[in-house]
């Protein structure tokens, strides 16, 4: 109950924070109409957990801080204090972690299930609105099937408890994101994350030139991509508010700071060019994403404050993903620019702890070592803060949500693997007991239903 | 094989002419290395445990010996191996090395041929392209052989594929058309014309044509076979090489088609056939049933575990992507990463493939998916393998099921020179090849993405734009 009235207060709280700023900039004597920003809102509340203590781990709190034979205490759905041997633990529950390690709750900021979920049929093709090159009006979470078995594989292999799912890219404005708890729900609402901001989707480069193209309209060029970007930023600057327009809203949202840009952008030199768009409109740019290139232009990343969301070692599967190269975190690390590991795939969420792995490994070997307890930062703290939840989740500090793994062993070992995980205090996959293996609507009475997987 | 010892026989008493024909069968190269790696961590890929304080001795460019107590014999260079892990190539099965050079990029993507007119046959042998950055990629990650093949686009069949080596050479090609690929699944119905009921009409009229063709059909005698490259090349069927030959006029393939589908039919080309539900498994085991000779190898199988007795008994191999959980498409319900596992217990015979991306399916990742068939040993419940197991799954098993048993993914006396010199656990993430031999060959590791990781080591512009670092 405690937990219940926290949450509920702070969803008001978030929807307060809202209304204050509805249209206050509109300077037209007709007062613009009133608009609910959360009108389908989060249902979540946390599932009932016991007191914990996971006692002898090696923590990695997500931060950048590694704790050897750690005690790790989960009270009431928060992180209620992470410390040494000599935390008392009266009063709760003992895991011995003893040679196991501990982490935050794996985030992907990246993630299109639920809007193309599995099966992967034309029926459930739900994530690019590709029928006009600017949809800032569509939201992901009007597409998303909670009944994509993709959500319990990120939860069981990869210790995710928190993701961001977008639309696809083949629009240059592909419409808001939404930020997930990864918990079975009926409903999307039952899964929204209470708090978290929203997201739009941006993409450079050659899908929209290439889908627009393709039907014989703008854009069909990269100069024809930012032209299109540019009239739609001026636009929604333009609209008196007097009628409601949804494009314009999330467009006004992104320019009060209320909404985060999550860009796809492969390029560096188009990333520029994205960075200086944005000061010519007045926005920011959260995160690019698929940064493949992002290595050549980290100093300038740094300085602008935005993060790179990157896969480990793809390349080569397009021209603007030529340039890929395995040491792009490493480097962009180096230059003190953020750096996430996103997956973009219903396979890689599985094992971003894997990939985070190898992309600090390609550092090591030309010189660049990153502290493991830094690595994992990667795929907890900093896509929490990419996303806007930094307060709330992505690290192990006490008063935040209890979302945490236990894994088997070393996490950036390809031969380990969870074995409890932890959302908002309440064990909701433990690899030792079957019954706390979700499996979804879709695949009950189907073969092999209820496997490990 | 029977052709080189024929060759061998005639040129008995040529010494310099047997040495030439040895060194077209094993690849070995002039500038072929004797080396010998002392005192490593050793990995022989035959499925045993790897073996501390071993030694391994590549002379002429083929395996000598490995294991503890090896001799180094006089006049090799030897390698102090302490700390280090040494291994045979990897070999990835079935991927587009070669055949590309971006996926995405169509002008340069030779991977599947939507609009040709032919089918099976497609021979990628002539489309490869030993620089391809993918193929330096693959080698810099420790893979030295691999089997290639076009994806069945215009046709369920794929068409014929080749075992290559990676070598920084020009000659790529081990084995031409090594195998057949056809497509029996969903992919296969909707190029039949929408069904699986299509697919098997296509296929078995196919296979009717081909064994009617390779009985009846005229030979004559201006076709001619190319050079032997190998010693065990299927012979390419003069048909193919010119001429036409008689035919009926109830026929659905062109006579190119037909004529590359006899070696299929009459079982000197394997028929690797891709499909995932068990279903589909058992229909295409019961191909045997009229067609004998056929020497079938499963590729995907991602429900193989539960059709895994009928595929042990029926002694059909399998190629499988190892990492499928997730009910992807409606023949993989039953999809779960304990596959392997549970098919290699029944006693299949499989391994780790069909990387054939440049995404998380690269070949470069055979590695870490074989690591993580160690890893769910440790998960209650899951099937996993050995870590002996998981590595022979992208070394010797792949080699054997490609034809090239004991020659390739193997360090045993008179296999290919094919050697990995890695700074840790192979299976390992923050593991990675320091030195890759191939045929006794020290390989390059020099590519496209080494030049940018140099070059953007910093950014500093002081003096000249970074074009003029490198």
């Amino acid at each position: 109950m405690h937990q219940r009235f926290l949450i509920a207060g702070l969803g008001a709280l978030a929807l307060a924070a809202c209304a204050n700023t509805t249209n206050t900039k509109s300077a037209s004597s007709t007062p613009p109409v009133a608009i609910n920003k959360d009108p389908y809102p989060s249902t979540y509340r946390p599932y009932p957990g016991r007191p914990m203590a996971l006692v002898g781990a090696t923590v990695f709190d997500g931060t950048g801080k590694r704790i050897e034979n750690a005690t790790v205490l989960l009270r009431d759905g928060k992180i209620a204090g992470v410390g040494g041997a000599e935390l008392a633990t009266a009063g709760y529950d003992r895991v011995d972690a003893s040679g196991k390690f501990v982490t935050p709750g794996i985030i992907d900021i990246h993630s299109h299930l639920g809007v193309y979920p599995s099966p992967s049929i034309q029926a459930h093709s739900d994530g690019n609105e590709a029928t006009d090159p600017t949809t800032p009006e569509v939201w992901a979470e009007h597409s998303i099937w909670p009944q994509d078995p993709g959500f319990t594989r990120a939860l069981a292999n990869g210790g995710v408890t928190s993701l961001m799912i977008l639309p696809g890219s083949a629009n240059l404005m592909g419409g808001r994101t939404v930020t997930l708890k990864n918990v079975p729900a009926r409903t999307v609402q039952g899964m929204k994350f209470p708090g978290a901001p929203y997201g739009m989707k941006m993409a450079c480069g050659e899908n929209p030139k290439r889908v627009y193209g393709g039907k014989g309209r703008m854009p069909s060029t990269r100069m024809g991509n930012f032209a299109v970007n540019r009239q739609t930023w001026l636009d929604a600057k333009a609209d008196d508010g007097k009628k409601r327009n949804l494009a314009t809203e999330t467009l006004k949202g992104v320019l009060a700071g209320d909404i985060l840009v999550h860009n796809h952008c492969y390029r560096a030199d188009e990333m520029a060019l994205v960075i200086d768009m944005a000061k010519e409109m007045g926005y920011k740019v959260s995160t690019f994403h698929h940064a493949v290139e992002s290595y050549k232009i980290g100093d300038l990343l740094r300085e602008n404050g935005i993060c790179s969301a990157i896969w480990a070692d793809w390349y080569g599967f397009k021209m603007e993903s030529y340039d890929g190269i395995p040491e792009n975190a490493a480097l962009l690390s180096r230059e003190g620019a953020c750096v996430v590991i996103h997956s973009d795939d219903e396979n890689g969420i599985q094992r971003l702890n894997q990939e985070a792995s190898k992309a600090a490994a390609a550092g090591r070997r030309m010189g660049l070592t990153i502290p493991e307890e830094t690595v994992i930062s990667w795929i907890t703290l900093n896509p929490a803060k990419a996303m806007g939840i930094d307060k709330l989740t992505g690290s192990l500090e006490t008063g935040k949500m209890a979302d945490v793994v236990l894994w088997n062993g070393n996490p950036l070992s390809v031969y380990s693997r969870p074995e409890k995980v932890w959302i908002d205090g309440a064990l909701l996959f433990d690899s030792s007991n079957p019954r706390l293996r979700p499996v979804t609507d879709f695949e009950l009475g189907q073969p092999g239903v209820g496997d490990v997987k | 094989m029977s052709a080189l010892s024929r060759k061998r026989l005639s040129a008995l008493g040529a010494l310099g002419i047997a040495l030439g024909l040895a060194g077209a069968f094993t690849g070995y190269r002039a500038n072929a290395q004797d080396i010998a790696i002392t005192n490593a961590t050793v990995a022989t890929g035959d499925g045993s445990e790897p073996i501390q304080g071993a030694t391994v001795v590549v002379r002429g460019g083929r395996i000598i010996a490995a294991g503890p107590g090896v001799p180094v014999p006089a006049g090799v260079q030897v390698v102090d191996g302490t700390g280090k892990w040494v291994t045979p190539g990897l070999f990835a099965a079935l991927t587009g090395l070669g055949l590309s050079d971006a996926d995405g990029i169509d002008e340069s993507d030779d991977q599947s041929a939507r609009g040709s007119p032919f089918g099976a046959a497609l021979d990628v042998s002539p489309a490869l392209n030993p620089l391809s950055q993918h193929v330096q990629v693959a080698r810099g990650g420790g893979i030295t052989r691999a089997s290639v093949a076009t994806r069945p686009a215009g046709s369920i069949f794929g068409g014929q594929g080749a075992i290559v080596d990676l070598g920084a050479d020009p000659r790529m090609v081990v084995r031409p058309r090594a195998f057949q690929l056809v497509d029996l699944g969903e992919t296969g119905a909707r190029i039949a014309g929408g069904s699986r009921v299509a697919a098997h009409a296509l296929l078995r009229n196919a296979l009717r044509e081909a064994r009617q063709f390779g009985n009846e059909g005229r030979l004559t005698a201006r076709g001619r076979n190319g050079e032997m490259e190998t010693g065990d090349d299927i012979p390419v069927d003069l048909r193919l090489v010119d001429n036409p030959a008689e035919r009926g006029e109830d026929v659905l393939l062109t006579r190119f088609d037909a004529a590359a589908l006899v070696p299929v039919v009459n079982g000197t080309q394997a028929l690797y056939v891709a499909v995932e539900r068990a279903a589909d498994i058992r229909a295409v085991l019961a191909l045997k049933n009229e067609f004998p000779r056929l020497r079938l190898v499963l590729v995907g199988a991602s429900e193989g575990w539960s059709a895994a007795r009928d595929i042990a008994a029926a002694g059909v191999p399998v190629i499988a992507q190892a990492m499928n959980d997730l009910p992807s498409s409606f023949e993989q319900l039953a999809a779960t990463q304990s596959n392997v596992g549970r098919m290699v217990r029944a006693g299949v015979k499989v391994a780790i493939g069909g990387l054939a991306g440049t995404t998380g399916d690269q070949p470069k990742n055979l590695a870490q998916f074989a690591g993580n068939m160690v890893a769910l040993t440790k998960v209650p419940g899951a099937t996993g393998l050995s870590w002996g197991e998981a590595f022979a799954a992208i070394s010797s098993i792949p080699a054997e099921i490609s034809g090239q048993g004991g020659r390739a993914g193997v360090l045993k006396t008179g296999a290919a020179g094919d050697l990995v010199l890695w700074d840790g656990d192979p299976l390992e993430l923050t593991s990675a090849p320091e030195r890759v031999f191939i045929d006794g060959v020290e390989q390059p590791r020099n590519d496209h993405q080494t030049g940018l990781r140099d070059r953007y080591r910093d950014l500093d512009e002081r003096d000249l734009p970074k074009a003029y670092d490198r």
